[in-house]
């Protein structure tokens, strides 16, 4: 393992952890006020200091960690779900109209960058963490489609897609069994990278107002009530910031070393 | 290469009118009356069919988004429901702050990025390299809003050098104008352009391999000149397309940091219009975005067709 791929797992992990503990444990109720106790900076009793309410930061951190995590996921989840089969028919059914109806349908919602996606839908449904989902999970299906799709073409000019054939297998067969499992590498890491993108796409369609709704913490919104008060209690937009900002770097090194770790070839060429 | 331009206009215009028909059915979909929302609950009926047929909400759907489109080609987008002003007229205003914005990140991004990218391919491996390396990794990893905060916290408030928000108006002059431009393209430009820089970096290293760099060595070129002469052409490739997909990012960008800086663009107007129902601005905003996120990739893929001839006779 390279050190890319430690330091990342090793601040995933973190970020992992202190949202599976926060089901269980916080150091306060993060939806407990304390106006007495409001805008203090990291203390003894506060680790991470209060907000403009006298709500624990820290806490709310740690259930924001959650709700990251969980759009950022699933979000992931309808991308490769969906994009990963259209992109393995795509390449099955190489230059038919099947093929060419996936790559244009994909180049059309590439045209919807997931902010416009999520403007749509909260014009429509209203602003909510679903619709975030949804938006950022639209947006991740052409990129898995086009990745699987590339690196599924070259592998079925290869033999052992031939003797499959020869075997008798049908397409489908052949994408399940051997393709697939031989574009997993490079869908684990894209999967990664997306991951990591999906935390900063929803942490700004939370700052805008189109992500998770109050009562549920998330370190978008945190930023978003933090600006007005940046020039008086700074720590309110740099906490959930650095947290966004180690969230995504640790993902980003995951990310690297585990390509640099599944093919060393490339290690080699770079 | 006109035959190539046309195949590619007729794909760019074929993109343009599916995601036409996607955004006004998506709207279409959109439960309430923008007429009953106008009016307000207490409306007689015959007033609220009056308003839907001056509004022309009485005619087909399909009426409607042949209107809608012909309207657009002839730069008519409507009638705002809430403003009761004409909807172009609301977006040229704004775009002549969301525009300038997204250029003046882009052109930022790109002068940061090349050379940037550059200096690490030349040293590769060495701590020259490692360091800007590092500086991207960051780079990506930083949410642009948050960092157009961070940039507010210390020029705005602690240095006093810009305003913390606000635009000044094209009327005031370039430099003012510009001013309050610069924090909001700085908070835009900078993660794009630790992308840029890397990106730059790797295809200049994939060219630096090839056997063509080896004969310009060979011929006496020193490994700056075989770079400069023969590289950089080569390594425009992967570098222009994400160029081209870095456009919708930052105009997409614009509208968030438009929040932060409290500026009047495109963004402010497209939320605004969410909040107040004004389905009709939100369309043609969206309608305008996915525009100019086509038309960019068009004119990156010409672009392509121009640095490298070979591409031509393609698709």
């Amino acid at each position: 393992m390279n050190r890319n791929l430690i330091f990342g797992l090793g601040l995933s992990c973190v970020v992992v952890l202190a949202a599976l503990i926060s089901f269980v444990w916080t150091p306060f109720d993060h939806t407990a006020m304390n106006i007495p106790a409001k805008l203090q900076t990291p203390n003894g009793t506060h680790w991470l200091g209060t907000d403009h309410f006298g709500r624990d930061i820290f806490s709310m951190i740690m259930v924001g960690a959650r709700t990251s995590i969980a759009v950022a996921l699933v979000a992931v989840g309808i991308g490769m779900g969906l994009g990963v089969p259209l992109g393995l028919a795509a390449a099955a059914k190489k230059g038919s109209l099947l093929d060419e109806g996936i790559m244009r349908a994909n180049d059309l919602v590439f045209a919807f960058p997931s902010l416009v996606i999520a403007i749509l839908i909260t014009a429509i449904f209203g602003a909510g963490a679903i619709n975030a989902i949804i938006a950022i999970g639209i947006f991740n299906i052409p990129v898995f489609a086009r990745i699987t799709r590339g690196a599924a073409l070259s592998l079925w000019e290869r033999e052992f897609i031939l003797a499959a054939q020869v075997s008798g297998k049908g397409a489908a067969r052949i994408s399940a069994e051997h393709i697939l499992p031989n574009v997993a590498n490079l869908l684990i890491v894209q999967g990664t990278i997306q991951f990591s993108l999906g935390i900063l796409a929803e942490a700004g369609l939370s700052y805008v107002g189109l992500g998770a709704q109050p009562p549920t913490p998330s370190w978008g919104r945190m930023l978003a009530d933090a600006q007005t008060m940046v020039s008086f209690a700074p720590h309110l937009a740099l906490i959930p910031g650095s947290a966004i900002v180690v969230t995504v770097l640790g993902l980003n090194l995951m990310g690297d070393g585990l390509r640099d770790w599944l093919d060393p070839k490339l290690r080699l060429a770079r | 290469m006109l035959r190539y331009a046309l195949k590619r206009g007729l794909s760019l215009t074929i993109s343009l009118a599916v995601a036409s028909l996607v955004i006004f059915f998506v709207i279409e979909i959109a439960p309430g009356d923008p007429a009953s929302f106008m009016l307000g609950i207490n409306a007689e009926p015959d007033t609220v069919a009056a308003l839907r047929t001056e509004l022309g909400l009485d005619q087909s759907k399909l009426q409607r988004y042949l209107g809608w489109v012909g309207g657009m080609l002839t730069g008519d987008f409507g009638m705002s429901y809430t403003y009761r002003t004409p909807v172009a007229e609301m977006i040229t205003d704004r775009m002549w702050v969301s525009l300038p914005l997204a250029i003046y990140a882009l052109t930022l991004s790109t002068l940061i990025a090349f050379p940037a990218g550059i200096y690490a391919a030349a040293r590769r491996g060495k701590p020259g390299d490692m360091a800007v390396m590092g500086a991207t990794q960051l780079g990506v990893a930083v949410p642009n809003f948050w960092f157009a905060m961070i940039l507010v916290l210390i020029f705005a408030i602690n240095l006093r050098w810009f305003g913390a928000g606000g635009f000044a108006g094209w009327d005031e002059g370039f430099g003012p104008a510009m001013k309050s431009l610069t924090l909001p393209a700085i908070a835009l430009a900078l993660p794009q352009a630790a992308i840029l820089a890397r990106v730059m970096r790797s295809a200049l290293l994939d060219i630096l391999g090839e056997d063509f760099m080896r004969t310009a060595r060979a011929k006496g070129l020193t490994r700056r000149q075989a770079l400069w002469r023969h590289g950089l052409r080569n390594a425009m490739i992967p570098v222009l397309t994400i160029i081209g997909l870095q456009f919708s990012f930052l105009l997409a960008g614009a509208i968030i940091i438009e929040q932060v800086f409290f500026l009047p663009g495109l963004g402010r107007l497209v939320f605004q219009a969410i909040s107040a129902r004004d389905l009709i601005v939100v369309e043609s905003v969206v309608m305008l975005l996915v525009f100019a996120v086509i038309s960019v990739n068009f004119l990156v893929d010409l672009a392509y067709a121009l640095v490298d001839p070979r591409l031509r006779s393609r698709t």
